[in-house]
């Protein structure tokens, strides 16, 4: 690896298509020419002058592409536009892991490969409890019923009649990351942290609703969410949350939902688990008393060392993950890098990120990308020469709160290791002198 | 229509809440209707843990086992034990349980956590149950059988006898040996986005942590269990999938283009018999409501009218051949599907 590479842009993706395994391995160990070989033949089976190529230039440059001599596709070739196929590999994912049927399992995000901080509709991850529906919107209603004056029906032509608010906000299962609360268990950061997206969500604000059918706020403490779906899911909310900034949406990055995040109705819990983010949605009731839901009890509720299983913790704190490079990645040369990743508060908004090139030894503070919105994805950035030696990588978020993300060992000293959510640990990946990039954790 | 709230409620709001919210204040003028009783009635089917919402009907302990090994078992076991596939509904529950209301196996350092044994609320099975099960045929239930199915599950974690009949009054009796009543706590940390933590870290910057040793790793041989990594990163970049198909530090671990591997036709059919909710049903070798498919591929080997025999049935539906569970019609499939998952089910079914 060291040999093979003297500096950013010396070497040449493309003769690597070229080169067998054997000639791979030599060229790991330390013979150049082979390289330099390889290219000449690369070049040369490609009809460019091979005195050009091995001078240094480029064949990429010097031979005319396909691209530029023929003509394009027409418009409206692709109706709904799909991404190149040079992206085919950048697809949501099970865990062969999780569970063995389809319809209750998840899907995760390939957070290696994204930018920037909204996740493409296609790609943000699926859990579904009882499959996932299309529900056809001429015949989907909302309704809201409970401690209110006049309960109420809605049908989607209504609720399109409301003034509605677009929002970006990160949306997380809360059993994001609980394969690793034990040990390390997969090894990329799509398994370990892809249960994570983050859209424009656009729709009307509960509390608008709420107050059309004439909340009765002296008795209301609890707002009750249920989808439309087989699972009816159902959980409960603290009415000063659904005052605050909870959606009732239909928009997710400028188009309706996608059938799998609950097309055409889904809550927007800010902050909040994914769960809490009924799909479906058909109704609202407004209580005074908790409901003890299957998944505010049986599950999504966190069994503690002494044996108590604390409920009703929806709030997901602060956390951050580097995402290239991350996990079951190769790093191709030594020198300039950029380290990246993503950080985000389910309590406001990210105040810093610091990065450790040393296992958490020491840290320098990442810079910010231009949006750093409330409860949305946080996107950081920190340069870095790679020497070719071995390092471990990790990023620390910091809320506005003040807030700080924990290693494992202090969440575990904690909350032992029999949880299933909030594992919100500082993540740790191992590069090895060999550019590959590992899952562990540190002690 | 009445659309806001009284005058006074309407003040106490906007004092309440006016900072927060930019949208206080704005009437929205007779948008949507008011919900009839029997609208309500038909979709208000929450039940609490004071047991609002649980309606009028009853259930025995034997109701419950007739019904539990006709509409249950299939996917949960005939105890409801099953942790095959999915999470055990029964067990970790003992008698002392019963008495002190915390399930003593939640404190143990391998917890057997069960629906009976985490469940602080005879409420939440109720609840669920109803809305939900039997899976793949959510809401097919009476009231009276939910009752039923309840009172099998309770008896099987012997909180009530099996000469037991559950109804909205002995139900109450219940909760009171609910296994786990007590073992509940509230944190606010976590439920409020104003909480604090339990958990405080700070931002140290220089010499923080003397070692950074590591404590757990994947071994060598996982390597490859989630398939090659290669093939899940864009193949471009200074950073790419590392080829999982070779060991680790190798020379040729460093990055190959590796062609897409080509699908199979099988590996396709049995995604789109996926999409179509088939293996909800069916396992590939396994029964799980109707039976595997390797096992109707074996009873029809060499039947020659089998294809079209079974694209009709299919679309169809039926019993009788496999058992008394009867499979509903696939009405929405099309003929051209139908067809090829039939024809893959008779080559066997397979995976890849
Ligand atoms: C086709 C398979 C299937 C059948 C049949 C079925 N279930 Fe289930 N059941 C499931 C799955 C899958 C889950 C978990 C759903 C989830 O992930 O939210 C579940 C969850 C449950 C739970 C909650 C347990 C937990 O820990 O989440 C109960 C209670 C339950 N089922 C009872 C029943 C009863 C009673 C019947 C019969 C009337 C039944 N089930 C029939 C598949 C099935
Ligand atoms: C709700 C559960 C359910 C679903 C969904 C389901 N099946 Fe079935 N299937 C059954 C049951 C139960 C039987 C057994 C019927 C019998 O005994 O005659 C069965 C039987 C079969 C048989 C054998 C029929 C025979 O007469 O031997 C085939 C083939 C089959 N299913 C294919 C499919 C395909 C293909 C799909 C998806 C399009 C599907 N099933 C979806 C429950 C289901």
């Amino acid at each position: 690896m060291t040999d093979r590479v003297d500096g950013l842009g010396r070497i040449r993706p493309a003769p690597e298509s070229f080169l067998t395994q054997s000639q791979i391995a030599e060229v790991s160990a330390g013979r150049r020419d082979f390289l330099r070989k390889a290219m000449l033949a690369a070049s040369a089976s490609a009809g460019a002058p091979a005195a050009i190529a091995a001078a240094g230039s480029d064949p990429a440059i010097l031979d005319k592409q396909p691209w530029g001599t023929t003509l394009g596709k027409p418009v409206a070739s692709d109706l709904y536009g799909m991404p190149s196929k040079y992206e085919s590999n950048l697809v949501r994912r099970e865990s062969p892991g999780l569970a063995s049927v389809g319809g209750a399992s998840v899907a995760f995000t390939p957070l290696q490969g994204l930018f920037g901080i909204i996740t493409p509709s296609g790609l943000h991850f699926e859990r579904h409890h009882q499959g996932w529906q299309d529900v056809n919107p001429s015949k989907h209603r909302l309704m809201i019923n409970g401690l209110v004056k006049t309960p109420k029906v809605y049908t989607m032509d209504d609720l399109l009649r409301f003034p509605s608010v677009s929002r970006i906000h990160f949306l997380e299962c809360g059993a994001n990351s609980a394969m690793e609360w034990a040990n390390t268990a997969v090894p990329t950061v799509q398994y370990t942290h892809g249960m994570l997206s983050c859209s424009e969500w656009t729709g009307v604000p509960l509390r608008l609703l709420l107050e059309d059918c004439g909340i009765d706020l002296k008795k209301a403490k609890y707002v009750y969410g249920e989808g439309a779906d087989g699972s009816h899911q159902n959980r409960t909310i603290p009415l000063e949350w659904a005052l605050d900034d909870v959606l009732v949406a239909y928009g997710q990055n400028g188009e309706m939902l996608r059938p799998q995040q609950g097309y055409p109705l889904r809550l927007v819990v800010p902050g909040g688990q994914g769960v809490s983010w009924i799909k479906y949605l058909r109704r609202i009731e407004v209580g005074d008393q908790r409901w003890n839901t299957k998944d505010e009890t049986l599950h999504y509720a966190d069994l503690m060392p002494d044996g108590t299983t604390r409920q009703y913790t929806p709030v997901q704190e602060a956390k951050s993950v580097i995402t290239s490079p991350s996990g079951g990645q190769v790093i191709l040369d030594k020198g300039q890098h950029t380290i990246t990743g993503l950080a985000w508060s389910g309590r406001g908004k990210i105040k810093r990120v610091d990065v450790s090139v040393d296992g958490g030894r020491n840290w320098q503070t990442a810079s910010l990308g231009s949006l750093v919105l409330d409860k949305a994805l946080t996107r950081f950035q920190l340069p870095w020469k790679w020497d070719g030696g071995p390092a471990l990588l990790q990023s620390r978020a910091i809320d506005e709160t003040g807030y700080v993300q924990p290693q494992m060992r202090q969440l575990r000293e904690v909350r032992g290791t029999r949880m299933v959510y909030h594992n919100n640990a500082i993540q740790t990946w191992k590069v090895t002198e060999t550019g590959e990039v590992f899952n562990v954790q540190i002690a | 229509m009445s659309r806001s709230p009284d005058r006074a409620m309407r003040l106490a709001f906007a004092f309440a809440f006016a900072a927060l919210l930019p949208m206080s204040g704005i009437a929205m003028d007779g948008i949507g209707r008011a919900a009839t009783p029997d609208e309500i009635k038909a979709w208000d089917i929450d039940v609490r843990p004071d047991f609002t919402g649980l309606p009028a009907g009853s259930g025995t302990v034997a109701e419950g086992e007739v019904l539990w090994e006709a509409k249950c078992a299939s996917c949960h076991g005939s105890f409801g034990e099953s942790n095959s596939v999915f999470a055990p509904l029964v067990g970790g529950v003992s008698k002392k349980d019963l008495e002190t209301g915390r399930s003593a196996t939640l404190a143990s350092d391998s917890p057997t956590r069960t629906a009976l044994s985490m469940s602080p609320t005879v409420s939440t099975l109720w609840d669920y149950i109803n809305r939900a099960m039997p899976w793949n045929a959510p809401q097919s239930l009476s009231t009276n059988e939910v009752y039923a199915a309840v009172a099998y599950l309770l008896n099987l974690s012997d909180i009530v006898p099996a000469d037991f009949t559950l109804d909205q009054n002995s139900i109450r009796e219940v909760q009171k040996r609910m296994p786990n009543r007590n073992g509940m706590v509230e944190f606010s940390g976590l439920w409020n986005r104003k909480g604090k933590s339990d958990v405080i870290a700070v931002a140290c910057m220089k010499d923080c942590a003397k070692t950074a040793a590591i404590s757990s790793f994947l071994p060598d041989f996982a390597r490859n269990a989630h398939g090659n990594l290669a093939l899940q990163s864009r193949e471009w970049g200074p950073v790419r999938g590392a080829n999982t198909e070779v060991a680790a530090g190798t020379g040729a671990t460093a990055p190959i283009k590796i062609a897409a591997k080509a699908v199979s036709a099988a590996a396709t059919t049995k995604k789109l018999a996926d999409g179509k909710g088939c293996l909800a049903c069916h396992g590939l070798a396994n029964k799980v409501v109707g039976p595997g498919f390797t096992d109707v591929a074996g009873k029809y080997k060499g039947d020659a009218a089998a294809q079209k025999k079974l694209e009709v049935k299919v679309k169809a539906g039926g019993a009788g051949v496999w058992g008394d569970i009867p499979m509903p019609p696939q009405a929405g499939l099309s003929d051209a599907d139908a067809t090829a998952i039939v024809q893959w089910i008779l080559n066997g079914a397979a995976a890849e």
